[in-house]
């Protein structure tokens, strides 16, 4: 058996005193669609952070295809093959839709820090690009700043960065955060078809979104993964029930 | 949609290929840019045709090492985004280097010839920026930043204490014409350093271009805007920059280079925080946000330094004013000022502006020279050096009410014809940018 794409031992995460993750054991496998859902401020984002390096662990390690990546900064797990989203749009502003595109491709295509390539001459690469950007959709804003596209158009050009190089594990970050219902299915299609064959892990609120794409989803309250299974297995499950209703309830 | 979101908006959806916008992402090479190239090399070789005299000359010369020195300072700031305070430093050091190794030809009869040494000395400033970078670019913003006026100080420090390679306050001089001549050349009269200068300057501008358009320059780009994201993406936000940080060091010290051959001496005046802020001036009046843009701040900063500094003291304060006034409401520069106009003319509606623009010019006109009126006789009246000031041989007695009557007139009209203007050129610059698109 193949080894899972990501794996978690005990990750934990303090800030300051506040434990935000506490001892996380997950394991995602290679090839499924993985949805990670919970009540706000139950730490997805922060665990997201945890896997892409941007923050580092406090006990615990992570392993990506059964190598561990605990502790490395985040340009090296994404030239081993994991790319990620942001729930806040993360962009560059002011290079044309057509560069930000490129920019994602330039390490995992062997440009490296290159400075005696001319960009423009290589036609290999800039066919990919705009191969990229006619699967998105984003074709027609190719010379556009980055910075001045709509919403919706923006955060497609996100999932472009992402996925443009090709990476084998692909982190998406609340993808339909703030878009209306008919830019969501856009974006469920968009997504299914850009991550065919790769790995996906996923932050969603949207429940329709999530069982919609989903082959597993993981449950995450307070810090703690208190279910993963199948789609129906999770819907079922009586503490996860608990965890969305009782949410109110619990606070009191 | 305002004036500045209409220059920045690009070309409408589906129209490819950006005008010449030297450095501006987004184009593939448009046509005109050999031609713009062309151009350039014609200029460089056309100028000392029609500007022959020796001081037009030496001028010129000042303008071709001020370009370097300007560009240079833009691979940080414009293309990295990071604000340096301290960039004389490899400037003075690739010129101090350069000064050395001519006084080693002249005394120990080495045979390297002229051309070569502001390579020499941009590997010197490479050298330091290899050094100073290994742990400067570990952040940008106000980090960089003061660690690079750190730098600065300390070097500018260290010219006292080592005099035998910074040569105390009087500095170090040599002799350019000891080497082997170049073509029989020995590089005695000025235009001999012309065509040299010319020729580096067009060399090390087309080397910042090409270097722009390299995976290193655009990923400099990239982390400009966003560090973060390039990490996701596979670039350490650090490597990208201290790549940037060399090759700038590089070119700076080829432009310190060509300042010892021009001048023959360097003193710690070369390499101290004055110069640093002159280099960001230049750059910034010219515009950060285009390749050509410190080219255009290093001549008009050249012109103000050299021409207008003849016929004016206060000099400075019109700098400093135009400084001010470029950060407050034209953070594009110069360029960026001409370069706004640009989704205009592509349109074919550029004429809709001239009329306008004509009727504003009389009033400015006024206004501008009943300002600069005003601040001369100010500064006239107060530094009691004359009672009078002239002007084109025109003697104003500052002691009668006439020419202060005068100023104020011009300002007034000036002003108040300056605001029956606007509106009609507001309206003029909506029409001629209005896209078809709702907006």
């Amino acid at each position: 058996m193949t080894a899972p794409a990501i794996s978690l031992r005990h990750v934990t995460k303090n800030f300051g005193m506040t434990e935000i993750i506490q001892g996380v054991d997950l394991d995602i496998r290679a090839g499924e669609r993985h949805a990670i859902i919970g009540p706000n401020g139950a730490g997805k984002s922060t665990l997201f952070h945890l896997i892409s390096g941007k923050h580092a662990v406090t006990d615990g390690r992570v392993y990506l295809h059964g190598s561990d990546i605990t502790g490395l900064p985040p340009y090296e797990i994404s030239r081993l093959g994991l790319s990620r989203s942001f729930q806040v749009t993360n962009i560059f502003p002011r290079l044309s839709v057509f560069e930000n595109v490129r920019s994602a491709l330039l390490w995992r295509r062997g440009y490296r820090y290159s400075f005696w390539h001319l960009i423009d001459r290589q036609k290999g690469l800039n066919d990919e690009v705009d191969a990229v950007l006619a699967d998105i959709g984003l074709d027609a804003r190719r010379d556009m700043p980055a910075g001045i596209l709509a919403y919706a158009e923006q955060r497609a050009l996100e999932i472009a960065i992402t996925v443009a190089s090709g990476a084998e594990v692909v982190m998406l970050d609340e993808p339909t955060a703030g878009m209306s219902h008919a830019e969501t299915a856009e974006m469920v299609e968009l997504i299914r078809r850009v991550t065919e064959g790769k790995t996906l892990v996923m932050v969603e609120h949207d429940m329709g979104v999530v069982f919609d794409l989903a082959d597993r989803i993981s449950v995450l309250v307070y810090g703690r993964i208190i279910a993963t299974g199948a789609p129906e297995a999770v819907r079922a499950n009586a503490e996860v029930q608990e965890a969305y209703l009782g949410e109110v309830a619990g606070a009191s | 949609m305002k004036p500045q979101g209409m220059a920045r908006g690009g070309s409408p959806p589906g129209q490819h290929g950006q005008p010449g916008r030297l450095g501006q992402p987004g184009q593939l090479g448009p046509p005109g840019q050999l031609g713009l190239w062309a151009g350039f090399a014609l200029l460089l070789a056309g100028l000392p045709l029609v500007f022959s005299s020796p001081v037009a000359v030496t001028i010129m010369n000042q303008m071709g090492i001020s370009i370097l020195f300007a560009l240079s300072y833009n691979m940080l700031l414009g293309q990295g985004g990071m604000l340096s305070f301290g960039h004389a430093v490899y400037f003075g050091l690739g010129g101090f280097f350069a000064v050395h190794v001519m006084n080693v030809v002249d005394h120990d009869g080495w045979p390297i010839p002229l051309p070569l040494l502001p390579f020499l000395g941009g590997l010197f400033g490479l050298l330091f920026a290899v050094i100073v970078g290994s742990f400067s670019t570990r952040r940008a913003g106000t980090v960089f930043a003061m660690i690079s006026l750190g730098i600065g100080e300390l070097i500018a420090a260290c010219s006292i204490i080592f005099v035998a390679f910074f040569g105390g306050e009087e500095g170090v001089s040599a002799d350019r014409t000891m080497g082997p001549p170049v073509f029989g050349h020995a590089f005695i009269s000025e235009i001999e350093v012309y065509v040299l200068t010319a020729v580096i300057v067009f060399l090390a501008t087309a080397l910042m271009y090409l270097f722009s358009r390299t995976p290193a320059g655009r990923m400099a780009n990239a982390v400009r805007d966003n560090a973060e994201r390039a990490e996701f993406v596979g670039y350490s936000q650090r490597h990208v920059r201290f790549i940037s940080f060399c090759a700038s060091g590089f070119f700076a010290g080829i432009a310190g280079g060509l300042f010892a051959i021009n001048y023959e001496i360097l003193t710690e005046e070369n390499l101290n925080l004055v110069t640093s802020g002159w280099v960001l001036l230049m750059a910034y009046i010219g515009g950060v946000g285009y390749f050509i843009g410190p080219m255009v701040g290093a001549v008009l900063l050249t012109l103000l330094q050299t021409v207008v500094s003849v016929h004016t003291e206060i000099w400075r304060l019109y700098l400093g004013i135009l400084f001010l006034l470029t950060v407050m409401y034209v953070p594009t520069g110069l360029t960026g000022l001409v370069m706004m106009h640009g989704p205009a003319w592509r349109a074919g509606r550029l004429g809709l502006l001239a009329w306008p623009y004509a009727r504003a010019f009389l009033p400015l006109l006024a206004f501008l020279s009943g300002a600069i009126a005003l601040l001369e006789m100010i500064h006239h009246a107060n530094a009691a050096v004359a009672t009078t000031w002239v002007v084109f041989g025109y003697e104003f007695g500052l002691g009668s009410v006439w020419p202060w009557s005068i100023v104020a007139a011009l300002l007034i009209l000036g002003f108040f014809g300056l605001r029956r203007c606007l509106p009609e050129v507001r309206e003029a610059w909506d029409e001629a940018n209005s896209t078809g698109e709702a907006s």
